[in-house]
């Protein structure tokens, strides 16, 4: 049975209040934002990679609730020294791990942006030219994650 | 739409025993704590007699509706046009015949979309809308635009959270739109738009008119004649219905004219392997075996609601709101998304600095109390605002006003729940 205070547990509101790498990486290779419809949070994930494949650094910016925001530092703190196989391997269910707080299935969602963001990033190479284009161009479609009403 | 006098107000002993007609009132949440159930607006909770309706045409008399030469057939059929009757008396239709069972509100306005949007609007035309539509009031519009190539104007709000008569005179005087499609009641801001005013400015302006009243009916008498509208649609699920049943109200004459929009059995009165004709009003829009548990359950909700008074209903949930809405204005660190309680119905939506409505939402889950959290399928609405997201408190005729207190009391206290503290990461 999840209750509040074990969600909002100490580890959890210190990511919250003092993030791992939010911000802009200047020098990343690969890129990916994505919504969760459910709520309007947002997730940016920036990724430096190395040319052998290595996540070199990982930084992500975002707009949403506690679960959202310290997760996403979470597992940004995760995964900087990893290869990308190591990424690939890394299950949603290894990331409600890292979280901790047994979160039900809504939350969930909270929890699993960023590291759906990061899966697709390690696919996204910047592409700087197009970039500032298509940044602010709206999104339709898309896997939903539910909204009734 | 108007109230004569004021109705008789809701007592104490009124509500302890509405409350007694809905069994799920009276349980605990996961954290034990009794529940407070205050989001009415995404859905209601269902009284024992609705219940009771449902389990009875399934033990007793249940069977697909006119097609058997049997006497179940013939029970059912007779208890799903009674409920066609009974709505539409509710909504004061011209006629039954006028009144369609859709799966919801959402396919009530795709079936306009689908049927007459199709045949009537093509490449240049324009449908205007509300900045406030709910998504089912926005996509079916985007998905005719991209259909036949007509075009979707939005009118603005202004900064009171509301619309004035001028916005939409220019609107219908710029743009000729051909259809004009708004909600009754915004089901973020409550705001009730004046749309039997604005029906009365669109139709002088040759516009065809859909109310969404999803939340609007539920809470207020309504008369679709006095409306004015062409076309007025709601869901069952929201008025102590079950859930899957809408209507879609037309005018007969354009009902008539409009094609079928799905096919398939029920909806023709001839197939040959050369083509079809399609049967008259309202199975034309019935294809396929309709809801039938739900109409019956619906009428039964909609005779409940009317037991203990439309009016009555309106005036309590409006005081609740004015409570829950005074208190939340006043607290620091709190904005209201909507108008003030005399321009709005029984939604209070807020927002709180430095709290995100899940989080919000979460821990008054925590004490018992159920809101919705999120845009509310509204994120034009959220976006013209400067918002991602709101939590919204919706109250109906069974909530107390000790509910409301509760919802402030917890407001109160989480306001400060995520200020910086001066907190470190720990490796």
């Amino acid at each position: 049975m999840p209750h509040e205070e074990d969600i909002y547990e100490d580890h959890v509101l210190d990511h919250y209040e003092d993030p791992y790498h939010r911000g802009v990486c200047q020098s990343a290779t690969h890129s990916h934002e994505a919504n969760n419809p459910l709520c309007g949070d947002v997730i940016h994930v920036d990724l430096r990679l190395t040319p052998d494949g290595t996540i070199a650094e990982a930084w992500f910016d975002g707009e949403g609730c506690v679960i959202s925001q310290a997760s996403a530092s979470m597992l940004m703190e995760k995964i900087e020294g990893k290869s990308l196989e190591e990424i690939r391997r890394f299950s949603a269910d290894e990331m409600l791990k890292l979280f901790g707080p047994k979160l039900t299935p809504n939350r969930q969602k909270c929890c699993l942006l960023s590291w759906r963001v990061l899966q697709s990033a390690v696919h996204s190479p910047v592409d700087r030219e197009s970039e500032e284009a298509s940044s602010d161009r709206a999104r339709f479609g898309g896997p939903s994650l539910g909204e009734e009403s | 739409m108007s109230q004569t006098q004021a109705p008789p107000p809701v007592q104490e002993k009124d509500l302890a025993s509405y409350r007694r007609d809905f069994p799920i009132l009276e349980r605990v949440v996961r954290s034990g704590a009794p529940l407070a159930y205050l989001d009415n607006a995404a859905s209601t909770q269902h009284p024992r007699v609705v219940i009771d309706a449902i389990e009875e045409c399934y033990q007793n008399y249940y069977a697909n509706v006119h097609r058997g030469i049997h006497t179940l057939s013939e029970e059912s059929s007779e208890r799903y046009e009674a409920a066609r009757r009974t709505i539409a008396r509710f909504i004061n239709a011209v006629s039954p015949q006028e009144v369609i069972f859709t799966a919801g509100a959402t396919a009530s306005i795709n079936t306009v979309a689908r049927s007459w949007g199709d045949a009537n609007l093509s490449r240049g035309d324009v449908i205007l809308l509300t900045i406030a539509e709910h998504h089912a009031n926005i996509v079916p519009w985007q998905q005719l635009a991209s259909r036949v190539g007509c075009r979707i104007v939005f009118a603005p709000l202004t900064e009171h959270y509301t619309i004035s008569d001028e916005v939409i005179r220019q609107h219908l005087e710029n743009d000729r739109p051909r259809l004009f499609a708004v909600t009754a009641a915004s089901n973020v801001l409550g705001t009730v738009f004046p749309v039997a005013r604005w029906c009365k400015m669109a139709r002088d302006a040759g516009a065809t008119t859909l109310v969404d009243a999803a939340q609007f009916v539920p809470h207020h008498r309504t008369d679709v004649q006095s409306l004015g509208a062409d076309f007025v649609i709601f869901s069952g699920h929201k008025m102590c219905g079950p859930n899957g049943i809408g209507v879609l109200w037309g005018r007969q004459q354009l009902l008539e004219a409009m094609p079928p929009f799905l096919g398939g059995g029920g909806m023709i009165s001839k197939v040959t392997t050369e083509g079809f004709e399609p049967a008259g009003l309202p199975d034309k829009f019935e294809a396929g075996t309709p809801p039938i548990v739900e109409a019956i359950a619906l009428a039964v909700a909609a005779d409940y609601l009317e037991s203990i008074g439309l009016d009555r209903i309106q005036a309590h949930e409006r005081e609740l709101c004015r409570l829950a809405d005074t208190e939340l204005r006043a607290m620091e660190g709190v904005r209201v998304i909507g108008p003030t309680p005399d321009l709005k119905c029984g939604i209070v939506s807020f927002h709180i600095t430095g709290v995100h409505a899940h989080d919000v939402a979460q821990q008054l889950d925590t004490r018992g109390i159920a809101v919705r959290a999120g845009h509310h399928c509204t994120m034009p609405l959220h976006r013209a605002l400067g918002l991602s997201a709101s939590a919204r408190a919706s109250f109906y005729f069974y909530n107390t006003r000790e509910e409301v207190t509760r919802l402030i009391e917890a407001v109160k206290e989480l306001r400060t729940r995520f200020a910086p503290t001066g907190r470190r990461r720990r490796s």
